[in-house]
């Protein structure tokens, strides 16, 4: 070989490219690094999957059960608007009876609106939501009142507005029980309270064990490729250059498990609409079960990315720097 | 290229490594390390590639004080040598083209810059028509030849050598540190640590002796 022609200039860290170039360089190496780390989690679909499922069914568990502790929120917030009272007229009281001291409600003014239930449409609802139809049909004379439901109007809803209103329409000479259906909406409110946060208790448990997962997996990863880690750093590799597929392998699998996660609810809640729907309309309701919306599903998502992440940047964190060549 | 002064490298427990080693090894020059196995050869090339920190005395790399450098700058000042293993040291979950790719993707060279490099690289070697193999497919003589194209694919001012023709039969021994010497033809620094000292006489370099971790200058006539 000639001397003369061939030099060999003594390089630096940085390459004599243009820093522009390097930084494209970089750039390519991030985009080459982020389709191979999902390459090699396609090669490998049967532990992987284990791990994706795992934090799917761990992300998907609590989401599930706020999305339907939503649903509730959403059922009985429209409960909650119009609280009701119901009137139940003594047994003398006919419907004609009962229709008559509908209008002559109607006038009041904190009332806002009045539904007079007759005495067989009160026996047909009963037949419908209890379930003793036929046992029912035994009954020689119906032996259900007519039923009045007053609907406050807003400007009288306050608590203690309404208690006012409920003294007055207890007082009336045909009416036999009046009750004010707000106090079970307030402990069902509290049930719910509670029902918040034991699902925030669940979620910040369960999202530990996703980073867990995902950090474990990712250490038995960087234990089997120990000497592939000593290689490249003998050979000039940066701890960033080394940790980057780790962190982007903790990536897809927070991607691949939170959409997992967003699919098992979905498959989820439409397996239970249909009953759901059911059980509404004997309840004479239309209410349907919603599913996620566009910004809890990306939240969702998001948030299993971050921590699969974590996970990763934990594992990579903890025990890349406990590998060195010697 | 490197300048060790009065260097001492003592491992915990006490064993001297290395004890009050000088020597130079100029730009450009070629020389070989010997001595029995534990006279100190790897741990001499071991604080060169900052595997190991000097106990005493000073090491430098182009002038820079290996015993000062950062951890964080430790990968960077990797990437001026070319370290070649006994064991060559390859991944076989990739091919003959990739391995030798690694310096490069590691400095972040851009791809078409990557091909022409490694496949220049792969052609002094002799393996152009190898590149898509795995490399557990070849000899070992051609494995090292790979380690060694790897080695030299950024163009390292420095190549380091650790027994490079320990598994290997005299002929393909041969072969390799002619390479070396092509190499050292076009300006590269050259040391190379090893035992076989026929193979070392043939060859009329500078010969570095270690004995019990002191270093001593022989010349290829001292040798019996």
């Amino acid at each position: 070989m000639d001397r003369n022609k061939t030099t060999l200039p003594i390089r630096g860290a940085a390459d004599s490219s243009s820093p522009n170039s390097r930084f494209i360089a970089y750039l390519l190496n991030h985009a080459q690094v982020f389709f191979s780390s999902l390459g090699k989690l396609y090669r490998a679909p049967l532990s992987n999957l284990m791990t994706v499922a795992v934090i799917g069914i761990a992300l998907a568990f609590p989401m599930g059960l706020y999305v339907l502790l939503k649903n509730l929120q959403v059922v009985s917030g429209g409960w909650n608007g119009s609280t009701q009272i119901s009137l139940f007229t003594k047994q003398n009281i006919n419907d004609e009876k009962a229709a008559e001291l509908g209008q002559q409600l109607r006038r009041f003014d904190e009332i806002e609106s009045l539904h007079v239930l007759t005495r067989d449409e009160a026996m047909s609802e009963f037949k419908a939501l209890s379930g003793f139809g036929e046992a029912l049909d035994a009954l020689e004379k119906n032996p259900l009142p007519a039923v009045l439901i007053v609907r406050p109007n807003e400007k009288n809803s306050s608590p203690a507005q309404v208690a006012l209103l409920l003294e007055k329409l207890r007082a009336l000479p045909e009416v036999d029980i009046a009750q004010l259906d707000m106090q079970w909406v307030e402990r069902l409110y509290t049930m719910m309270a509670i029902g918040e946060r034991g699902i925030l208790i669940i979620a910040v448990l369960l999202a530990l064990a996703v980073l867990l997962t995902v950090g474990n997996t990712i250490r038995l990863d960087i234990q089997s490729r120990r000497d592939e880690i000593v290689i490249i750093k003998l050979i000039g590799a940066t701890n960033a250059f080394i940790r980057r597929p780790f962190l982007y392998t903790g990536f897809w699998y927070g991607l691949v498990g939170g959409i997992l996660a967003t699919l098992m609810i979905e498959i989820s809640l439409s397996l239970l609409a249909a009953p759901v729907h059911r059980l509404a309309g004997l309840y004479g309701s239309e209410f349907n079960l919603t599913t996620m919306n566009l910004i809890t599903m990306t939240t969702l998502v998001a948030g299993s990315i971050l921590l699969g992440l974590a996970g990763s940047w934990l594992a990579v964190g903890r025990h890349l720097s406990e590998i060195e060549p010697s | 290229m490197i300048c060790f002064q009065n260097l001492f490298k003592r491992y915990p427990g006490g064993h001297d490594a290395l004890s009050d080693v000088c020597f130079n090894l100029d730009n450009g020059e070629m020389a070989f390390l010997t001595g029995h196995s534990g006279a100190g050869k790897s741990t001499l090339l071991k604080i060169i590639s900052l595997i190991e920190r000097p106990t005493r005395g000073q090491a430098l790399l182009n002038n820079i004080n290996l015993a000062k450098v950062s951890k964080r700058r430790i990968p960077y000042l990797r990437r001026q040598i070319g370290i070649i293993f006994q064991d060559h040291q390859l991944l076989f979950d990739r091919t003959v083209f990739d391995n030798v790719a690694l310096p490069l993707v590691i400095a972040g060279y851009r791809h078409q810059e990557i091909g022409r490099r490694v496949r220049a690289s792969l052609d002094k070697v002799g393996l152009l028509d190898k590149e898509k193999q795995n490399p557990m497919t070849l000899s070992g003589g051609e494995q090292q030849r790979v380690g060694i194209a790897r080695a030299v694919v950024n163009k390292p001012p420095l190549l380091l050598a650790d027994e490079p023709t320990g598994n290997l039969d005299p002929e393909l021994s041969w072969d390799i540190m002619r390479l070396f010497e092509n190499f050292h033809q076009v300006g590269v620094s050259v040391l190379i640590a090893s035992h076989d000292l026929e193979l070392i006489k043939r060859m009329d370099h500078r010969i570095l002796t270690l004995n019990q971790g002191r270093l001593f200058e022989q010349s290829s006539w001292d040798i019996e």
